[in-house]
């Protein structure tokens, strides 16, 4: 089913307007005003002490390594970097939040007036980024059964986020998607963040309204928020913008409020009224000094920062003549587009090599629960494999059979296309094969004679078969054609 | 001996160091002579929360173990001291004199605590205060008051009053408060004896509790500058975990004490003489103090602060914002008296609301209640902001003063110590009080109060000393002059010993 129809009805009269809050773990060492381990799946309350607990006396001392991933992640995001920012205390009440205020950044975030660059249909857009700033994680509240107690597990307090906050400017849950997928990709390849959903290290609310079309005013905003994957992301907001949608149609209005979105159902429901909550009594943290960036600074982590998918991308077209449904397979995952890249750097042909990963390499990956840098084949070796296919030497059947050798048992390609011999090119060969296939199967042959085409492909079956599939087809198919019409 | 011993405990700090030095008396033995004066003292004094016997003695006796090698760590080892219960302290309970932190035992040191520890000094607990700092009386622990050893009837002053007046009681040779609107010196000006706020950022705030981050030092405080500076030597310094912390080197403040203070100009400070509330006696021997300091070879000017009147303002707008997020992590789940886990489903606020005024006290709950509607929205720009623009405004007015002087001499305070449960029911009044202290906390500069005499009441009278940034040696020398140029450097908590003698303790 096509998504964008089911809500041709609601486009109809209203804009979607939809904007997206993520909040990226960055990938540090040590949390982002302590010297705490940031591992994922310790024991609860093992990677704490005085500080990132807020006990009573302790101060914090910012970790540079979360300033400069921020940093770089503005870079990649073609944000504007602020040269000295500022830490703010945004102040409330929750068992998770030890200090009773969070240390984040109001007045002056760190990096600014950004944008995101999305492919939809075929179509580019350049998502506005408002802001990207540095703040510290909460604890994780456990609801488990603890003798009906709830508990806390301080472990992820003070791991550094970078809260990004896209502009209003998305309009429908595909952008939503894609905007997410995208900015998850940028930065696991800039090298910031896992982008581990699962596992809570890239976090997404979303913001949607809608307003009478071509109006310039926007509606009341809902905020939904317990979105685990991109899917739900895009279920939440399609439920959800339907919902608004009935509700104004009947002439109602809807009310500002934070909803979370229960993904057996498919349904968001009203959490808590976003109107009450919102007095944070934000002030400068007077336990940090403002952050001083030099310009040198800003401009070395420029040239040094790793390639996005955004500039892959344009490298690949540009370099290997690619299709935009290619590229954006190809540049999903860092190390495949490394993979890839590999490949073609070893001499492989880049379209024989983009097909053969999508049709061959990612499924198997895929079965067999890899990541593609624990493919059993490398790069080097698909590369090789790609060489013999590219010259003709072996047909592609031939090509899967040998890949999949590659695959379980770790063969060299070479090697293999020496032991099974190459194709076999020789016409006067091929003839002799045709002939004795006509002489076994006089029947079948007398039916193509008076025009049951279709039989050839009977015949044309067993001409690879009796060739162990190494006869050229398209040469098979012709003599097999000829020496049937005489 | 052990008459001289306790004689010992009343004695400038130089005298104990010496009797150690010479072996005349161990650190053992004159810890042991301490802890029993205090335990016959402190009937009267209150000045301590909580005593570390074990602890003490142990340290004293590695104290000596190291001088019979002949390897003292510093001029403090061996030598008793306390610390105000608002700074942690590894292993030994620290309060910050509420209900909320009762039972909490600190898992950390305070930097300062560990520069003591490692300085040799012997901690023999924890002082007590006015509850988070908030007061100028200690009137506000909510474990009981402190006594005026000179007037036992009388407030110690706050909200370091259990430091102040366990120094000046001889429990204890020096001890570290904490000073946010003059916390150290108010104190240290109505117990007779010598305080002093370091310039911000000079000592270490890591494991101080925070009441005002921007406004909050540790300073030292003794009976005479000498041992104000040998601890000022100790805390003083960068420290790493303490982002706020000065980088500056730290310079040897005793070789600034020349004994004299010739070459230096010494600023009145005109408002503050002009001002409506001053006691009269307090002016007049707070100008005598400038004289002797004239005596020692100062020049005497008169100088303006003009935006001095808008200290008051400008401090509690700041304090209270600064600490009401400062105390929000006290939920009262985490920490305070033990209690059973509700049985019944409580709903989180009102579990919160519950807690927090169960533990905090009258004075704390004000000033939480005034920071957080100074910070909310639609405040924060016409008062939390507006005061830091203001404070820059007195900071400037500081600099233009120390254009025409070295340091600045005011009165501490305006009052002299006032009656045990005098003040109490005018909150307003109790921060009027704070007029010359808090300015100085305001611009981060040095202050220090050093005793001036007595008035016709045999009560303390402080004179304070103002100086620019990271000037401590100057204020130190100034006062190290004053003293010997007066006729004795501290006075004898003379209500404190009668009563003493009256019970036969401490002959």
């Amino acid at each position: 089913m096509n998504k964008k129809t089911s809500l041709e009805s609601v486009t109809e009269k209203w804009d979607i307007v939809i904007g997206l809050e993520v909040h990226a773990q960055l990938k540090t060492r040590t949390k982002i005003f302590c010297g705490c381990k940031t591992d994922y799946g310790s024991e609860p309350n093992t990677n704490v002490c005085p500080v990132c607990l807020g006990h009573p006396g302790v101060l914090p001392v910012l970790n540079e390594n979360a300033v400069r991933m921020a940093v770089m992640a503005g870079i990649a995001l073609h944000c504007s970097i602020e040269t000295q920012c500022v830490f703010s205390r945004k102040q409330y009440f929750y068992p998770d939040l030890p200090k009773g205020y969070q240390i984040s950044q109001f007045d002056l975030p760190i990096c600014s007036h950004g944008w995101l660059e999305i492919s939809l249909d075929e179509e580019t857009r350049k998502i506005p980024i408002a802001r990207a700033h540095l703040e510290e994680d909460a604890g994780k509240n456990l609801h488990d059964d603890f003798r009906g107690v709830s508990q806390v597990d301080f472990n992820r307090t003070g791991i550094p986020l970078l809260e990004i906050v896209s502009g209003p400017d998305l309009t429908s849950p595909e952008e939503a998607m894609e905007y997410l997928k995208e900015l998850r990709n940028t930065l696991r390849y800039i090298g910031v963040c896992d982008g581990n959903l699962e596992q809570g290290s890239f976090r997404c609310d979303a913001n949607v309204s809608l307003k009478p079309k071509d109006a310039k005013e926007l509606g009341t905003r809902v905020e939904i928020k317990n979105l685990n994957s991109f899917r739900n992301v895009g279920r939440a907001l399609t439920y959800e913008i339907r919902r608004q949608a009935r509700v104004l149609e009947q002439g109602g209005a809807v009310s500002m409020h934070t909803a979370l979105f229960d993904a057996d159902q498919g349904t968001t429901s009203p959490m808590r009224s976003k109107e009450d909550s919102s007095d944070y009594r934000y002030f400068p943290d007077p336990d940090l000094l403002p952050v001083i960036l030099e310009e040198e600074y800003i401009e070395n982590l420029r040239q040094s920062l790793p390639e996005t998918p955004e500039i892959v991308r344009a490298r690949f077209a540009n370099e290997y003549q690619l299709r935009p449904y290619d590229l954006s397979v190809l540049t999903d995952d860092r190390e495949l587009a490394i993979f890839y890249e590999s490949a073609v750097k070893n001499g492989a042909d880049p379209t024989i090599t983009s097909n053969w990963i999508q049709s061959e390499l990612l499924g198997r990956l895929s079965n067999d629960k890899l990541e593609i840098s624990k493919s059993p084949v490398s790069a080097e070796s698909l590369a090789k494999l790609v060489k013999h296919l590219h010259s003709g030497k072996i047909s592609g059947k031939m090509a899967k059979e040998i890949f999949a050798n590659m695959w379980t048992s770790g063969v060299d390609p070479d090697d293999e296309v020496e032991r099974m011999g190459g194709v076999v090119d020789d016409d006067s060969e091929i003839l002799s094969l045709c002939k004795l296939i006509i002489e076994r199967h006089p029947d079948e042959a007398q039916q193509f004679r008076e025009g049951k085409h279709k039989v050839l492909g009977f015949l044309m079956g067993k001409v690879m078969q009796e060739s162990r599939g190494k006869a050229n087809p398209k040469k098979a198919s012709t003599l097999l054609r000829e020496e049937l019409s005489k | 001996m052990t008459h001289e011993l306790s004689e010992l405990l009343f004695a400038p700090i130089e005298a104990a160091q010496d009797a150690l030095f010479a072996r005349a008396c161990t650190s053992e033995a004159l810890t042991e002579q301490t802890l029993k004066h205090i335990q016959e003292s402190e009937e009267f004094v209150h000045a301590f929360l909580k005593l570390d016997r074990e602890g003490a003695l142990k340290a004293a006796r590695e104290s000596d173990l190291r001088r019979d090698q002949g390897k003292p760590l510093s001029p403090l080892d061996g030598i008793p001291i306390s610390i105000k219960d608002l700074i942690v302290t590894r292993g030994i309970e620290t309060t910050a004199a509420s209900k909320m932190l009762q039972g909490y035992i600190p898992p950390y040191d305070a930097t300062v605590v560990s520069k003591l520890r490692e300085a040799g000094a012997i901690i023999l607990g924890k002082t007590n205060l006015d509850e988070f700092a908030m007061g100028s009386s200690t009137e506000h622990s909510a474990f009981g008051a402190t006594h005026n050893p000179h007037d036992l009837n009388r407030v110690p002053g706050g909200s370091s009053g259990g430091s102040a007046a366990a120094v000046a009681a001889g429990q204890c040779f020096a001890s570290l408060g904490t000073d946010t609107g003059g916390s150290i010196r108010q104190p240290a000006a109505f117990c007779g004896v010598t305080g002093l706020k370091p310039t911000y950022g000079r000592v270490s705030r890591f494991g101080a509790i925070a009441f005002a981050s921007s406004l909050d030092q540790i300073g030292p405080i003794a009976r005479t500058a000498r041992g104000v500076a040998e601890t000022l030597q100790i805390i003083a310094g960068h420290d790493e975990r303490d982002s706020t912390s000065s980088p500056s080197p730290t310079p040897d403040y005793l070789s600034q004490m020349s004994g004299d203070a010739k070459g230096l100009r010494i600023g009145m400070v005109q408002e503050a003489f002009a001002a409506d509330g001053l006691d009269e006696e307090i002016s007049k021997s707070v100008r005598n103090s400038a004289l002797k300091l004239k005596e020692a070879g100062a020049e005497i000017v008169d100088v303006s602060i003009p935006s001095l009147p808008l200290s008051i303002a400008t401090y509690y707008l700041t304090c209270t914002a600064e600490a009401s997020s400062n105390l929000a992590r006290y939920d009262g789940v985490r920490y305070g008296p033990p209690r059973n886990i509700e049985s019944r489903s409580d709903e989180l606020e009102e579990m919160y609301r519950r807690r927090r005024s169960e533990g905090f006290g009258a004075e704390v709950k004000r000033r939480i209640i005034l920071g957080t509607y100074a910070l909310s929205a639609g405040y924060y720009d016409a008062y939390y902001l507006k005061a830091q623009k203001v404070r820059t405004v007195i900071k400037s007015d500081f600099s233009a003063a120390f254009e025409k002087c070295d340091a600045l001499l005011l009165p501490t305070s305006p009052v002299e110590p006032f009656i045990l449960g005098e003040k109490l029911s005018d909150p307003l009044q109790m921060y009027l009080a704070d007029i010359y202290t808090i300015a100085c906390n305001l611009a981060g500069l040095p202050g220090l109060s050093m005793p001036a005499g007595l008035s016709s009441k045999a009560l303390p009278i402080g004179t304070q000393l103002i100086a620019p940034a990271m000037e401590e040696g100057r204020l130190l020398r100034l006062a190290d002059a004053h003293e010997k140029y007066s006729d004795t450097s501290w006075s004898q908590p003379t209500a404190l010993r009668q009563r003493l003698s009256k019970t036969g303790g401490s002959k």
